[in-house]
């Protein structure tokens, strides 16, 4: 028998819904079955904590006196794109602070506005005749601007590849660091917790969906930059190198710092560590096969980091259950793995929006329009003017 | 038994000189060098572990710094702020020495500082920057 969104949220509503992890669900399909585990449990919440780049924050000041047309601005000494109107303005999760280099940027930005501390504010003008003023110096906190609204263009990647070394020297890389010979593989996904593996063809996840955002609710907005709903999938519908992403909306004053960190990547440069939790409804019994995937039933591929191609060439084929077992073999090497993304905190995201499904407090949201299944990602050529 | 790790710092004059094996012969000490760089007529660095009874080691430091080779104590001074961890596991993918661990019960980070061989590769690899070695350093 099915169920509809509108009723899972009826019985959310009188607190009679049924919420289990994408974790717990394993082990009741294995003990239940799956017919029965459709018509007992309403949802199933997933959860990923990991650096995602593709992130940012549309902040608005409010308007200073006399007011200024702010053409170039600057937090802590970080670039914020400013070609929006007079006082909008993108702080990007990657963007390098001009006097700390790599050791700073717009990840901590974000953090350091979540944990309550004083952020400088400069910015430069030509001054207009509606907007006199030519410089301004201040100092702003999450609480004193306008809007604070975290936009991120590219979240909650399903699936991602391992990242490996097969040269003679250490490599730097948003996957860490890359010891040369196969010295180590990288991999960042949480699995079975992960949003987008637990509704592989994005039945339910779509354009307006509810979700745990950064310790607060936000929307899926989009489909993410680089969606590629088109790469290779096993029988289980789940893609093996990385395939649909999420552009994702929320308001930042409601969000915490235990579930947005800034992050550094040595010789890379900085990001943003983002929890994404996003609740799949039980609407039948091809939702609770799709929620019950295992760790070992969930494939990606291993890419040499070393080659510096567009296109790097791989190295096999490994699942989840191998990658956290911590050791995985290379071309007949045993090579340790390790996560760049965490499970803890990936688990501890899926219990809070658990709860909050269970207290009544979050409802789901049919989307709006599905996420788009033909996207291509194109590459870019280098093409000159005469050609 | 005792087991401690000590950071040393040689001055010049020293560097061509047999110290460390003393430690074994005449002080019944069984040192473990973890890292070490030497250049020609500059100081040279070391860190060094040695086990051995606790009287054996007071004189083993004593006669280290009868050669002016200053010794210090490193066993506490690399901080892991656990609170502020999130458990990423970047740290791990760069731990030769087994100090760092994913505890497979809670995914929690976990260190070990009695396996570290404060080779601070960790230090670099923490996006968080919660892993700090606050000894000199050896080498970059």
């Amino acid at each position: 028998m099915a169920k509809t969104f509108a009723e899972i949220n009826d019985k959310i509503k009188k607190g009679e819904a049924v919420v289990v992890t994408a974790q717990e669900i394993i082990d009741l399909v294995e003990k239940d079955g799956v017919e029965k585990v459709a018509k007992d449990v309403d949802v199933v919440t997933t959860g990923t904590f990991g650096p995602m780049c593709s992130s940012g924050a549309i902040l608005n000041f409010g308007h200073s006196d006399p007011p200024v047309k702010m053409q170039e601005v600057w937090l802590n000494d970080v670039p914020a794109y400013a070609g929006l109107a007079a006082v909008d303005v993108y702080i990007g999760a990657t963007e390098l602070s001009k006097t700390r280099g790599m050791d700073y940027g717009g990840g901590h930005v974000i953090e350091d506005l979540l944990s309550g501390k004083k952020i400088c504010l400069r910015a430069i003008s030509c001054g207009t005749d509606c907007y006199p003023r030519k410089e301004i110096t201040t100092h702003i906190t999450l609480d004193s601007i306008n809007q604070a609204i975290l936009f991120n263009p590219r979240n909650a990647y399903q699936n991602y590849c391992v990242a490996t070394n097969s040269s003679n020297r250490v490599l730097h890389t948003y996957m860490g660091i890359l010891l040369p010979h196969f010295g180590n593989a990288t991999y960042s996904t949480s699995g079975q917790l992960s949003p987008l593996i637990n509704d592989p063809l994005y039945r339910t996840v779509g354009i307006g969906t509810r979700i745990f955002l950064g310790g607060g609710v936000g929307y899926v907005a989009f489909e993410g930059t680089q969606h590629n709903p088109g790469a290779e999938r096993l029988d289980n519908g789940v893609p093996i190198s990385p395939a649909g992403t999420l552009a994702l909306i929320g308001d930042l004053k409601k969000m915490s710092r235990n579930y947005l960190r800034g992050a550094v990547f040595e010789k890379y440069g900085v990001s943003l560590f983002v929890g994404v939790g996003i609740p799949i409804p039980i609407l039948d019994e091809e939702m609770v096969k799709y929620t019950s995937i295992k760790n070992e039933n969930i494939y990606t591929t291993i890419y040499d980091y070393s080659v510096e191609k567009r296109s790097k060439p791989t190295l096999g084929r490994v699942n989840y259950e191998q990658l956290r077992s911590g050791e995985i073999k290379i071309n007949g090497k045993n090579v340790p793995t390790a996560s760049m993304s965490s499970y803890k905190k990936a688990l501890d995201i899926a219990e809070v929006l658990k709860q909050w499904i269970q207290e009544g407090k979050f409802l789901l949201q049919e989307p709006i329009e599905k996420l788009s299944t033909t996207q291509i990602f194109k590459p870019l050529e280098i093409i000159g003017n005469t050609e | 038994m005792n087991k401690i790790k000590i950071i040393l710092t040689f001055p010049k004059e020293t560097i061509n000189k047999p110290i460390i094996c003393h430690l074994n012969t005449d002080y019944k000490l069984i040192s473990n060098i973890l890292r070490a760089k030497v250049m020609p007529r500059e100081v040279g660095k070391m860190v060094l572990e040695i086990e051995g009874e606790e009287k054996n080691i007071e004189e083993g430091i004593k006669y280290l710094e009868s050669f002016g080779i200053e010794v210090i104590p490193v066993s506490k001074e690399i901080k892991f702020n656990e609170e502020e961890c999130v458990s990423c596991g970047a740290c791990l993918a760069v731990c030769a020495s087994g100090a760092l661990t994913l505890d497979q019960e809670s995914y929690q980070v976990r260190f070990d500082r009695d396996l570290c061989i404060l080779c601070e590769h960790c230090v670099r690899a923490c996006p968080l920057r919660v892993i700090e070695a606050t000894f000199d350093e050896i080498e970059r």
